[in-house]
């Protein structure tokens, strides 16, 4: 916090040594030091407020259950990792992150394999219709999942589907499908239309363009949309809440379970916020870039 | 990891010149069917039939009366039910507030992050951005619960730095719709910050030194050259922070579940509960329709507003 006021003392402390220029110059190099500082100051707030939370949880689930509680709050502490350990295989965190790992891949791979020639037709195709088909696809970004959660789980139940992996597969489709499409059609559009000019002049099939050579150049954007089909997969509470009861539990309904009695156990439960949320951010820190992008389905940019 | 963040745009730099020719449409046929099958499936199959439950009385712990077809009752008995249009209403409100907040706050570190000066500290408070974007909706929830504790929650300790006496921030009405917007904040702010920052690095370059050689007042070169070019990110963030209000659901339920009675139940919150737990399927499936008519309109005004020039 007293790092820009040292910064502006140390640059009133050097105005006197400067006694060559002119007093104009001088009083610009001033001016110019105090918005440094106070720049300074604008990024050290931003800096601070987006971490404390996500610092806070991290050392709480490294906190002692006496130090969790303390009040005033404990800055400086002897970290243990007990309540990862409690939470892992105590409470069976675990088996809920191997069903959230088991069921985000599997969404995006799917949504992968289904959107990826949907996205190229979009970028290379001229048909009646594109214009809805797009508008489709945007909204489904928009509805509520509650809007789908009350209908699927009669669904659900109907077919006996209710507390597995599938069902939650499917209604994440719902979501994650639409941003593959989004992100890659962008993709396919910058690959030069002239590679498959002259692989049709070759004889190749439109499947053959499309798997052999547009695919392969579309990795990038296509590992992009990967990580946030999974991602988005990922942090869903409502459908899992609604649609698992013990076997298919994701860890984000495992996170909600402690919710019940009257001495919480915090440790335990940052632990298990940590877990959840630590291989997101380090995710999203790898498509930073276009996370906007993909928060937007590419609207801004 | 830190190199492409740095970059300014990668990915939000101006529309690249499209190249597309006119192809014969029934090759785009067998590339899309699977596609558009399987979310016709998954997406509309289950619409219709939430439209057909609404007509229907559908309570799962009165089967035994049977589905009777009730005609518009359960949109009349929605319509007519204060529980609802309080939800929504407080949806609204939510919206309202912490919207401009948002916003305002997003505008402040977009500016902070365009300046010059101190590149590196910029690259680290722009990484940094990404935190609150990444946190699982959930968790976010879990954390506010933990910071607003009422016995040794992290908030009264610092409200009590600058002299404010220790809150029940959960268990009172106001303070728990004001804790539930200041995490909404937390995570949202970032998200308007990186779309309003990706419009300033539009701005060109010339314009902007000229400007600043003109007047040394940031507030001027705001309002007179940068403005144009915030407005349509700012019409994305409008629109997608409304239909995010109308699913917000994750945190909320994590950290209040609706209370302290149902001061802080938003429209999804409400839905689940009617068809979770009082288990009135006919009835969550009109509201649920209700809502989906909501936000269609809304995202026919972002295509409207924000994809004239696209496909």
């Amino acid at each position: 916090m007293n790092a820009p006021s040292t910064q502006r003392a140390s640059g009133d402390a050097a105005l006197p040594g400067n006694s060559g220029l002119t007093a104009r110059a001088r009083r610009a190099r001033a001016a110019r030091r105090t918005a440094t500082g106070w720049h300074f100051l604008g990024l050290l707030v931003v800096f601070l407020s987006s971490v404390f939370p996500f610092y806070w949880m991290v050392t709480t689930s490294l906190k002692s259950q006496a130090e969790a509680l303390a009040y005033p709050p404990v800055w400086l502490f002897k970290p243990t990792f007990a309540h990862y350990v409690e939470a892992l295989f105590t409470h069976e965190v675990g088996g809920s992150l191997i069903n959230s790992l088991i069921i985000a891949s599997s969404t995006t791979v799917l949504s992968i394999l289904l959107g990826t020639p949907a996205a190229y037709a979009l970028a290379r195709y001229e048909f009646r219709g594109k214009e809805d088909l797009w508008f489709w696809f945007i909204s489904n970004r928009m509805v509520s999942p509650v809007v789908l959660a009350v209908p699927f789980f009669l669904i659900a139940t109907r077919l006996d589907i209710v507390d597995t992996h599938i069902v939650l597969i499917l209604l994440y489709i719902t979501f994650s499908l639409p941003i593959v499409i989004w992100i890659c059609t962008d993709q396919f559009r910058n690959i030069p239309v002239e590679l498959d000019e002259a692989a049709r002049l070759d004889g190749a099939s439109p499947w053959r363009i499309f798997w052999r050579i547009n695919l392969p150049l579309a990795m990038p954007g296509i590992v992009v949309s990967a990580i946030f089909a999974f991602i988005f997969s990922w942090n869903d509470l409502l459908y899992a809440l609604v649609l698992t009861r013990t076997d298919a539990i994701t860890s984000p309904v495992a996170a909600t379970s402690y919710m019940s009695g009257y001495e919480l156990p915090w440790g335990e439960i940052m632990a298990t916020g940590t877990l959840i949320v630590l291989p997101m951010v380090v995710f999203a820190l790898l498509v930073s870039g276009r996370l906007v992008q993909g928060l937007t389905m590419g609207a801004v940019k | 990891m830190l190199n492409s963040t740095a970059r300014p745009g990668n990915g939000m730099t101006p529309a690249r010149p499209r190249s597309r020719v006119r192809l014969p449409g029934s090759a785009a046929f067998w590339f899309l069917i699977p596609a558009i099958f399987t979310l016709a499936a998954i997406g509309i199959y289950p619409l219709l039939l939430a439209l057909y439950n609404s007509f229907h009385q559908y309570k799962l712990a009165d089967l035994a009366s049977g589905t009777p077809f009730i005609w518009f009752d359960n949109y009349i008995a929605t319509l007519s039910d204060p529980s609802f249009w309080g939800a929504l209403g407080r949806t609204a409100l939510f919206l309202c507030v912490t919207l401009p907040i948002e916003v305002a706050l997003g505008l402040f570190a977009a500016l902070m992050l365009h300046r010059t000066t101190l590149p590196w500290m910029r690259a680290i408070a722009r990484v940094s951005l990404v935190i609150p974007m990444a946190t699982t909706y959930a968790v976010v929830g879990l954390i506010g619960r933990l910071i607003f504790n009422r016995q040794f929650g992290v908030a009264n300790y610092i409200g009590g730095l600058v002299g404010m006496p220790p809150q029940d921030w959960l268990a009172d009405p106001t303070l728990a719709f004001v804790s539930v917007m200041i995490m909404d904040i937390w995570q949202w702010t970032p998200f308007c910050a990186l779309i309003l920052l990706a419009g300033l690095t539009m701005v060109p370059k010339e314009a902007e030194e000229a400007a600043r050689l003109e007047t040394p007042r940031w507030s001027k070169i705001l309002w007179h050259l940068q403005r144009p070019y915030l407005l349509p990110g700012l019409t994305a963030i409008l629109i997608l922070r409304s239909a995010d209000m109308l699913k917000m659901f994750d945190a909320v339920f994590t950290m209040t579940r609706g209370g302290p009675g149902t001061a802080t139940e938003f429209i999804s919150v409400y839905i689940q509960r009617v068809g979770f737990r009082l288990f009135d399927q006919g009835m969550a499936s009109a509201q649920a329709i209700l809502l989906l008519i909501l936000t269609i309109v809304l995202s026919r005004l972002y295509i409207r507003f924000v994809y004239r020039e696209a496909a």
